[in-house]
């Protein structure tokens, strides 16, 4: 055991000594949150639009007042005839625009059906959407209250809560997709790394001629990372909780529980990568293309699973990011404890002592050459 | 088995595939003497010294290092050898300390002992104004000289040298051989390959590989003698040139 804590004072030598790895290390997790908090959104905000009013009356003066109060728009143009309508989209700053048929007003309490029109930029199609929600729910809001009193005979009024997350804070959603991001980055791809740099720098050989158990080289390798990457758990709650006020609804220490258990996946895909790859530079690649790209792809941070067709469903249970994902959103945001989570939970045991017994199973206790 | 008889090789063979890499050798090795395995690169020399130091799996015949055979007590006989790759095997990153702090660490070595092996091994090489620097900033000689240092830090019974020389002047190399020799007058086997054919003669027992074969083994007079040559080197230039291996085939 003593050798062991001397491997790994060795990796803390390494570590310390390259000060700027160390400090993108620490930095990353940092950074991304700030970036997906402040600058990256999802949400549609301040949105560029043109109005076409051709009836100029009353009630559009006050519908289109609404609309400007909105945080969601902000009128840049005024235009005058439909012609207009497609120069104004073309010089690219809109992305909505609303015209009001002539004598609006006038059908409206006369023949009870007036006509507005949304037209949308669907180049980016969940923008155009949000974009014509949000404007249609200005326009059923002024209906409702023109109708005051006087009730329609039928109807059926959908009643809608965003429960978990009122107000739709994205940063509900990226937060736990960034932890996985980071850890599987920082653990995967700096121990992998680590790993197979001793291969081809040769000082692998002589520790294997050692006495040295081969297998504490590798695991002595990911120690250092673990703690780096306690500390980058740690860093990120208390940024998105303190900064972005995401909630942590559920309990903290089955959340960090939840998040060593993550860490010690990613330390064993890191292993398993390093008992295939023979370069730093296939380390390197193995990890961004075969562990990063799918995390991002199928963990369903950024793009939903269930919109994926079913094959590519079936493949994304494969991913350990897609479990620590819902593990960590359960916990957080939702505020479930341990008991709506132990399949995640096992499965990432499973997969993690998987890892490990292959890693072994290929980690040559005698040196793999030629 | 002789009581003087620190490896004892019969008949062993490695092959990768199809190809023997180490063609049944078979030789045996006197406690504290200077054992020299001379060859062309791709001889066997590197396969051999791997099999013997419990890194790669013979593929048939028989070997015992210290007593303790190579198929089933490879854990043994790593914790009795030194072991210098032919690749250069310390930290550049880490200082010439550290390094020292680092390999004697792994034998073992209790921190008293180690400090004063370490102070030892400043005043034989006189590096004290380098001890605390990075080993990526010393000359390749020191480095040399300091990586085999630290192979004999934990005082093994027999150390293997894997080229330790490669890429070395004559000068480093002539002091480099007075550190080898200074360790084998403490009682320290040295087994060495090289291909530089003057070292041949500061080795007790000369063995010469060729196509994964020994083709000739005596002490330097002998071999001289029994090739009826001035120098080992002629000696090794009529063996290699019989060789039907090409390095890259």
């Amino acid at each position: 055991m003593g050798q062991f804590w001397i491997f790994v004072r060795k990796e803390m030598w390494h570590i310390l000594r390259d000060k700027q790895t160390l400090f993108v290390l620490l930095g990353m997790p940092i950074s991304q949150i700030l970036i997906f908090g402040f600058a990256l959104s999802n949400e549609v905000k301040n949105s560029k639009i043109a109005i076409l009013d051709h009836s100029k009356d009353l009630t559009t003066q006050q519908l289109i007042k609404r609309i400007e109060s909105s945080k969601y728009f902000e009128i840049t143009d005024y235009l005058s005839h439909s012609s207009e309508i497609e120069e104004s989209f073309k010089k690219g700053d809109i992305k909505l625009a609303i015209i009001f048929s002539p004598d609006f007003e006038k059908n409206l309490y006369h023949s009870h059906e007036a006509s507005v029109q949304f037209i949308a930029d669907g180049t980016d199609p969940n923008v155009g959407t949000t974009l014509v929600n949000y404007g249609s729910a200005i326009i059923r809001d002024y209906q409702d209250e023109l109708l005051g009193e006087k009730k329609l005979p039928y109807q059926i009024k959908p009643e809608v809560r965003m429960i978990y997350n009122e107000q739709l804070n994205a940063s509900y959603n990226f937060v736990p997709g960034v932890m996985a991001m980071v850890l599987l980055l920082v653990c995967s791809l700096m121990t992998s790394v680590a790993i197979v740099r001793e291969k081809e720098l040769g000082t692998m050989e002589v520790l294997l001629a050692s006495p040295l158990n081969p297998f504490f080289v590798v695991i002595s390798k990911s120690i250092p990372y673990l703690f780096i990457s306690i500390f980058n758990i740690l860093s990120i709650l208390f940024l998105s909780y303190f900064i972005l006020e995401v909630p942590i609804r559920g309990s903290v220490f089955l959340l960090i529980a939840e998040s060593i258990l993550f860490i010690i996946t990613s330390l064993s895909l890191g292993l398993f990568v390093s008992s295939i790859a023979k370069t730093q530079t296939s380390a390197m690649f193995g990890t961004l293309i075969g562990l990063f790209m799918p995390t991002l792809m199928f963990s369903g941070f950024m793009f939903p699973i269930d919109n994926m067709p079913v094959p590519m469903q079936i493949l994304s249970n494969i991913i350990p990011s897609k479990w620590f994902f819902i593990i960590v959103k359960s916990i957080m945001i939702k505020g479930l404890g341990y008991m709506s989570i132990w399949k995640e939970t096992l499965i990432l045991v499973l997969f993690t002592i998987l890892m490990i017994f292959i890693s072994v199973k290929k980690f040559n206790k005698r040196l793999d050459i030629e | 088995m002789n009581a003087d008889i620190i490896i004892h090789v019969e008949s062993l063979t490695k092959k990768f595939g199809d190809f023997v890499a180490v063609d049944n050798i078979s030789f045996d090795v006197r406690k504290g003497e200077i054992f020299g395995f001379l060859g062309a690169n791709g001889a066997g020399k590197t396969t051999a010294i791997r099999m013997l130091s419990g890194l790669l799996q013979p593929s048939g015949g028989k070997a015992s290092v210290m007593g303790y055979d190579v198929y089933t007590q490879s854990e043994k006989i790593k914790a009795g050898i030194g072991y210098m790759s032919q690749r250069f095997s310390l930290y550049d990153d880490l200082t010439v300390i550290e390094n020292m702090k680092f390999y004697g660490g792994i034998y073992g070595l209790s921190k008293n002992d180690l400090n004063h092996k370490i102070q030892e091994v400043i005043g034989i090489l006189k590096i004290d104004e380098f001890k605390n620097q990075l080993v990526k900033s010393l000359p390749l000689g020191w480095k040399q000289k300091l990586a085999f240092s630290i192979s004999i830090l934990h005082n093994p019974a027999l150390v293997f040298l894997d080229e330790p020389t490669g890429g070395v002047d004559p000068v480093t190399r002539r002091e480099f051989w007075e550190l080898i020799m200074n360790s084998a007058h403490q009682g320290t086997t040295i087994f060495v390959t090289t291909h530089y054919m003057d070292e041949a003669e500061y080795c007790n027992t000369v063995s010469i590989m060729v196509d994964g074969r020994i083709d000739a083994m005596n002490t330097p007079q002998e071999l001289k003698k029994q090739f009826n040559s001035q120098d080992i080197h002629s000696i090794f230039v009529n063996l290699a040139r019989q060789s039907t291996r090409k390095e890259f085939e």
